[in-house]
């Protein structure tokens, strides 16, 4: 169906078509990382002035306070409204416009197909769309932000009734989801028919590396549970431009008036349970991808196999069903009944297992290693204790006892923040630092690699560990003046704990910042394998030409095998036969 | 079965298939709405339309999209979806049963 | 394009099929929510069957049109395997023809929905040629009721001084009851019978909108393939046919969201 076998040379292409419409799945994988960057960055911005409010409530913001509009702020004093649509945005930005095209349109475009000895993906052109309607959704999504009477402020879930009956920026919010959501599927059938239809002969389903099953998971997760959000998005659409009733209930007032236009007899639970059917699965997408990284950094800085390859596999295949049928633990508080919210408690108490086996399979691999402590061990080897805490944090949180108490409060925000923050993005530092070099064929900076992990590592649990104090405590979340609540000084203290704690994060990522742009050009230069890996990717040269590898790889191993017995070197590539 | 091996004489064979299907199917549209005016109870009126539109939907899958000579895997694949489509169109509702006094 | 040799399919029929297990989700999501819907309906607000308020023999006719546009379409592709061009491109044309049928039925199905009106009552009312008390009344306005103005923020209809309504006959059938002067005081709520109108239209005005934008999107594919075919399978005849059979995938499973939505929304 698809001409991938590209037979034109690629010099031929103008600037526009090699660099800004180009089919190759390198190029777009690097636009997909460099636009979530820098989405990325924006959304941590935002958070760092909502911090500014919590620790000093009602003093103006330094710098840029006197440059906000006037829906977000009065005289440099963030106001309520403002509050809300940072951290609506600041959620947004970050799940759809940073993590996800970071880690499967940045990685998992770039290093899939190389991973599986492709060409190219399945369908070039699709992949292509994808990204730009991606680019368009995303600046959509950030436009909602700037309307004149007011930005999307409901929350990145978006509850009706409060969604459909505030102001402007909402609709615009919806229409850049629906922008969003079509890239994501059209991007998830290119990665399954690419995974399932173009590896390399040899390569069998049980040599994959595991960061292609990861990927391959995720993209089952995205085909499948995205649309019931995209039918959610497009309800509430209806809701708010035509004036129907999906999740508007009857007799509903809103500030006094009475909504008697409305037909009225809508469902706001509706809305839930279409939205976390998705969100359910997306966080799963925001771990995958990661996960995997971590299983090739480990292997390949370990110099052994990883430990429990198949428990591995089946625990992702796995997790990923599961993934479908626990949504409902987000809803907990919504007066379910008793016997569906014991059969949700059941099924997230049953999800942990899958996760629990993976992370022990990645800690047993640490076992008995010659450990190499490279900038992306470092980072692989804090995801291990930070996903540890993330995740076991989440069981009080799937059960319905204790979540009575825990739900809506800062407990939530610590414990999902564990798992995304010092868990997947770290993830996605160690992925950069390990393939950089075969993007650019130049290694990044080591010990500025290093000035990045040591004070990433030290303030992002100095502005997420309070949290579960805090909530366990009873603060509540999304609520843009502590004051009230925080009773006693000690509160507050972790309220300034947590801020300054994010300020001087945001300050560590400067050497990263500088040593990505710096060693682009500068950087020191190396071989096609600097790192003596295994995988497909590292046999093609640094950086791949058009059409990947000069000859279509044969594989002939698993994906790790380092320290073979017999063998002179302390690894053996997956495309090279070992002797007899 | 691939359709690349078909010859043209297969082909033919598959025509005959598709008009008996569509004869099929008229006559299924023609009992969806004739069972309308037998006014059942709305149980068995449910049970009765969900089932008639299951045969033509299979009907439909088989042959016009050849389902019924394509591999094992996409049948799996299928199978899953019809699950979490299972799980989608009834756990929202079983959730709301205690507050919907059905 | 060779079949894998896992899935025994080419890359791009394998990738149609993963596309139609995500828009089973879609659609799967809004019958999901009609379920969800109907099952907490307030008493009243919903209609004991679609047919009380949809037209069936227009959706049904519709229905034998849509099948039918099915045959044409799988039959395009046989007669393209058999190499016979011209007879494919002409059952593609009579696809494209039976799918413009079935969207321009549709098209006076929806406006006969924006000419009937429904006045709700702030109070129960008798009303002559209805048995007991009603609180709603639906019919189409007279000639002398006043114009219909729209509320700028709600966009919902403004309570008039006055509405002058010709009434639809009662349920169990009969004669449409006299014209009937409902005054603005005593109307809680006006609409007409588009999506405002309740939940039960909202449903179906979405679920039928969605899947006819699927229509017209399979049109348009069909369209270029009627336009760019000839020369296309003259220069490779079975990368065509392939391509006809992925949009046909497509195009079935349209007609199986139908097969589907029919009974729901009309009969049951």
């Amino acid at each position: 169906m698809s001409d991938h076998a590209h037979s034109h040379g690629d010099h031929d292409l103008p600037f526009w078509k090699k660099y800004v419409f180009s089919v190759d799945h390198k190029v777009i994988g690097v636009q997909y990382a460099l636009t979530a960057l820098v989405f990325l960055f924006f959304g941590f911005s935002l958070m760092m002035i909502m911090r500014w409010q919590l620790a000093y409530p009602g003093r103006p913001i330094p710098l840029i306070g006197a440059m906000l509009s006037g829906t977000l702020a009065a005289d440099g004093v963030l106001v309520g409204d403002g509050y809300n649509i940072l951290g609506a945005m600041h959620g947004t930005i970050m799940v759809f416009l940073g993590i996800v095209p970071l880690a499967v349109g940045g990685f998992g475009n770039f290093v899939l197909p190389l991973q599986i000895g492709a060409p190219d993906m399945a369908f070039p052109r699709l992949n292509m769309a994808s990204y730009w309607v991606f680019f368009v959704g995303g600046v959509i999504m950030i436009g909602s932000m700037f309307t004149k009477t007011s930005g999307a402020g409901s929350g990145w879930t978006m509850y009706p009734p409060l969604a459909v009956t505030a102001a402007y920026g909402e609709t615009i919010w919806l229409v850049g989801m629906v922008f969003l959501i079509t890239s994501s599927l059209l991007g998830s059938v290119n990665f399954i028919v690419t995974t399932i239809q173009l590896r390399a002969r040899g390569l069998s389903f049980f040599r994959l590396p595991f960061f292609v099953w990861a990927q391959l998971v995720t993209a089952f997760l995205l085909l499948l549970a995205f649309p019931p959000l995209e039918a959610a998005a497009a309800l509430q659409l209806m809701d708010r431009v035509v004036g129907t009733s999906f999740f508007m209930p009857e007799g509903l007032v809103l500030s006094t008036v009475h909504l008697s236009h409305l037909s009225g007899g809508g469902n706001p639970v509706l809305w839930q349970h279409l939205f976390w059917f998705l969100a359910h699965p997306e966080v799963y997408v925001l771990i995958l991808p990661g996960m995997g990284i971590i299983a090739e950094v480990i292997a390949n800085n370990t110099r052994k196999p990883l430990w429990g390859y198949k428990s591995l596999v089946y625990s992702v295949i796995f997790l990923g069903f599961m993934s479908f049928i626990v949504w409902a633990h987000h809803m907990f508080m919504t007066g379910m009944g008793t016997t569906l919210s014991t059969f949700f408690q059941a099924t997230t108490m049953i999800i942990s297992v899958p996760s629990v086996i993976i992370l022990t399979c990645l800690i047993i691999s640490l076992y008995g290693a010659a450990i190499r402590f490279t900038v992306p061990m470092l980072f692989a080897l804090a995801f291990l204790p930070m996903f540890a805490i993330g995740g076991l944090t989440g069981l009080p949180l799937g059960l319905t006892a204790s979540d009575i108490q825990l739900h809506d409060t800062y407990y939530v925000i610590g414990h999902f923040h564990y798992v995304v923050a010092p868990g997947t993005i770290f993830a996605m530092f160690a992925g950069i630092y390990y393939w950089f070099p075969k993007a650019t064929g130049r290694k990044m900076s080591d010990w500025l690699g290093k000035l990045h992990f040591w004070p990433s590592f030290i303030f992002i649990n100095a502005v997420f560990m309070p949290m579960f104090f805090q909530g366990m405590a009873g603060v509540l979340r999304r609520q843009y003046d502590q004051t009230e609540q925080l009773a006693g000084a000690a509160s507050h203290g972790l309220t300034l704990m947590s801020s300054w704690g994010a300020w001087l994060l945001a300050l560590a990522q400067i050497p990263f910042i500088v040593n990505f742009f710096w060693s682009i050009w500068k950087g020191q230069r190396v071989s096609d394998n600097p790192w003596h890996a295994t995988t497909l990717e590292w046999a093609a040269p640094s950086p791949p030409p058009h059409g990947n590898f000069p000859a279509v790889p044969v594989v002939y191993s698993g994906p790790y095998e380092y320290s073979v017995p017999g063998v002179s070197e302390d690894f053996c590539p997956q495309n090279v036969a070992l002797e007899a | 079965m691939s359709h690349h091996e078909m010859s043209v004489e297969d082909v033919r064979k598959h025509v005959r298939v598709y008009l008996l299907v569509l004869a099929a199917l008229m006559v299924l549209t023609a009992v969806t709405v004739g069972v309308f005016y037998l006014h059942l109870p709305i149980a068995a009126a449910v049970l009765v339309a969900l089932a008639v539109a299951s045969v033509k939907g299979t009907l439909v899958a088989c042959y016009f999209m050849h389902l019924i000579s394509e591999r094992g895997l996409v049948f799996w694949i299928l199978g899953l979806i019809a699950i979490f489509f299972a799980a989608l169109m009834f756990l929202p509702v079983l959730t709301d049963m205690d507050s919907a006094g059905v | 394009m060779e079949p894998h040799p896992i899935t025994g399919m080419y890359n791009g029929k394998f990738g149609i099929w993963l596309f139609l297990a995500s828009e089973v989700m879609l659609f799967g999501a809004l019958f999901s929510t009609y379920i969800l819907l109907r099952v907490g309906a307030p008493e009243g607000t919903w209609p004991q069957h679609g047919a009380d308020i949809l037209n069936v023999p227009l959706a049904a006719f519709n229905t034998v049109v849509l099948i039918g546009s099915s045959v044409t379409m799988v039959m395009a592709w046989a007669y393209l395997k058999m190499k016979r061009i011209g007879m494919g491109q002409l059952f593609l044309a009579a696809t494209f023809l039976l799918a413009g049928t079935f969207l321009v039925v549709k098209y006076f199905e929806y406006t006969e929905k924006f000419h009937h009106y429904a006045v709700f009552l702030n109070a129960r009312m008798a009303v002559e040629g209805y048995e007991g008390q009603v609180t709603t009344i639906s019919g189409h306005l007279a000639a002398d009721s006043p114009a219909l103005t729209r509320a700028s923020n709600t966009g919902a209809y403004q309570a008039p001084e006055f509405v002058i309504l010709e009434p639809d006959p009662p349920k169990g059938g009969g004669d449409h009851p006299p014209v009937v002067r409902i005054d603005g005081a005593q109307i809680k709520r006006l609409s007409d019978f588009g999506p405002r109108h309740s939940t039960f239209l909202a449903t179906y005005f979405t679920m039928t909108g969605l899947h006819g934008l699927h229509i017209v999107g399979g049109m348009i594919v069909i369209g270029y393939f009627l336009a760019t075919g000839s020369r296309f399978a003259s220069h490779n005849l079975d990368k065509y046919a392939n391509r006809i059979e992925c949009t046909g995938l497509y195009w079935h499973f349209v007609d199986l969201v139908w097969i589907f939505l029919f009974p729901v929304l009309y009969l049951l």
